[in-house]
């Protein structure tokens, strides 16, 4: 728990909407990840970014997030990767070795 | 024929505390958001607010912050130099041309609710004009969970505000008209704005009363936040900011699905985001010279 030890505490930050047809999140856990990003290259479709956390101004490492413009279409976006059948397990979240990412559908 | 009213219209105004010198202050910060709908801005001196105003965003963002913060300043014989550091937040940060940072506004809600309501605010719901985010905060207004929609209008202040003009309501009564009903009727089906109007319009030509009609919207778009909040698991205490905050329509029908009793501010709810950013400049400001 590296930010249990400087008295910060964990965020999980989820990205994604919900609409008429369900909810769509993928959630990082930003008290896991610290901003390797290895999840880059991982995804088929480019989903994840790797910068300074917008969300606190005062974190000091990088921190792996999903990007602008694929907020608004991750059902669609992650679409490839979740066959209706024999899902393979996800290439996002099998690369991230901290287990930071999880998927909400 | 007649002018047309524009139920939809809310107050605008501004306000400083003219028991307060900032000529005497060592740190003047400021936070600036400039939402889909209205923009905020907060002046902070040393930590204290000192002045605000709120109004409607135009069509052009900068144009839009550079007269919030005019107005704040108005009267006060402050001007941009005086202030020491800007945040720009909400939808428009990109925009704020005097800013020296841009933060997101879930970060600066956080904060914002802390100082608001108190350092036993946990869950912030903020309902603003085109997005709902729901924050999950630690006692010292540090985001622990969050998330944000703003795919769609859904449970937003612009839907409130196109019911309010479908209505001829002015939007500031909405939420006790909607709680004057006898019984609660069932909420309507579908939270789209688009859709949820085209549903209210069947209800008033089946002679449904006005009051029953926004209490079916107002439920509707309670229920649909909390299915939102659920996801980053609301603890207590739990506060609403944003414009939906003042509509007691909503507010009640979210607290009774809760069950939980939302904390009440003196401050108004919709400068949450700015009051955050001046917080965060605040903080900016002391380490930037510490260095």
């Amino acid at each position: 728990m590296r930010n249990a030890e400087c008295g910060l505490t964990a965020m999980i930050a989820n990205y994604g909407y919900k609409d008429g047809s369900g909810d769509y999140f993928i959630a990082i856990d930003t008290d896991k990840c610290n901003g390797c990003g290895d999840c880059v290259p991982a995804c088929p479709n480019s989903v994840f970014v790797v910068g300074e956390d917008p969300n606190d101004p005062l974190r000091d490492e990088p921190v792996a997030m999903v990007g602008e413009q694929e907020r608004k279409k991750l059902k669609y976006t992650c679409n490839p990767c979740k066959p209706d059948h024999d899902r393979p397990p996800l290439p996002c979240v099998q690369a991230c070795k901290l287990g930071a990412i999880s998927h909400s559908w | 024929m007649s002018e047309k009213k524009e139920f939809w219209r809310w107050k605008e105004y501004r306000w400083h505390d003219e028991s307060i010198d900032w000529k005497g202050a060592d740190i003047i910060s400021a936070g600036v958001d400039i939402g889909s709908v209205s923009s905020q801005a907060v002046i902070m001196a040393d930590g204290k607010l000192y002045a605000f105003s709120n109004q409607r965003t135009g069509f052009d963002s900068p144009e839009s912050a550079n007269q919030s913060i005019n107005w704040a300043m108005e009267g006060t014989g402050l001007t941009l130099k005086d202030i020491h550091y800007t945040v720009g937040t909400g939808y428009g940060r990109v925009n704020v041309p005097f800013a020296d940072k841009a933060l997101t506004e879930i970060a600066c809600h956080a904060r914002g609710g802390n100082f608001m309501y108190g350092p036993s605010v946990r869950t912030i719901l903020d309902m603003g004009g085109q997005d709902c985010k729901a924050i999950r905060c630690d006692e010292r207004g540090k985001v622990e969970a969050f998330l944000m929609n703003d795919k769609c209008a859904a449970g937003t202040g612009r839907g409130m505000e196109v019911f309010a003009d479908l209505l001829s309501v002015p939007i500031e009564e909405v939420g006790e008209l909607s709680l004057s009903v006898e019984e609660e009727p069932e909420p309507v089906s579908s939270t789209c704005v688009v859709f949820a109007k085209s549903e209210a319009s069947a209800l008033l030509r089946e002679g449904w009363p006005k009051n029953k009609v926004l209490a079916a919207y107002c439920a509707a778009m309670a229920h649909r936040v909390v299915t939102l909040l659920e996801r980053i698991e609301v603890k207590k205490d739990f506060a609403i900011t944003g414009g939906i905050g003042k509509n007691s329509g909503v507010v009640k029908r979210l607290e009774q699905e809760l069950g939980l009793e939302s904390l009440k501010s003196n401050y108004d709810s919709q400068i949450a985001g700015a009051l955050g950013g001046a917080l965060f400049a605040q903080a900016l400001e002391k380490k930037r010279r510490s260095v």
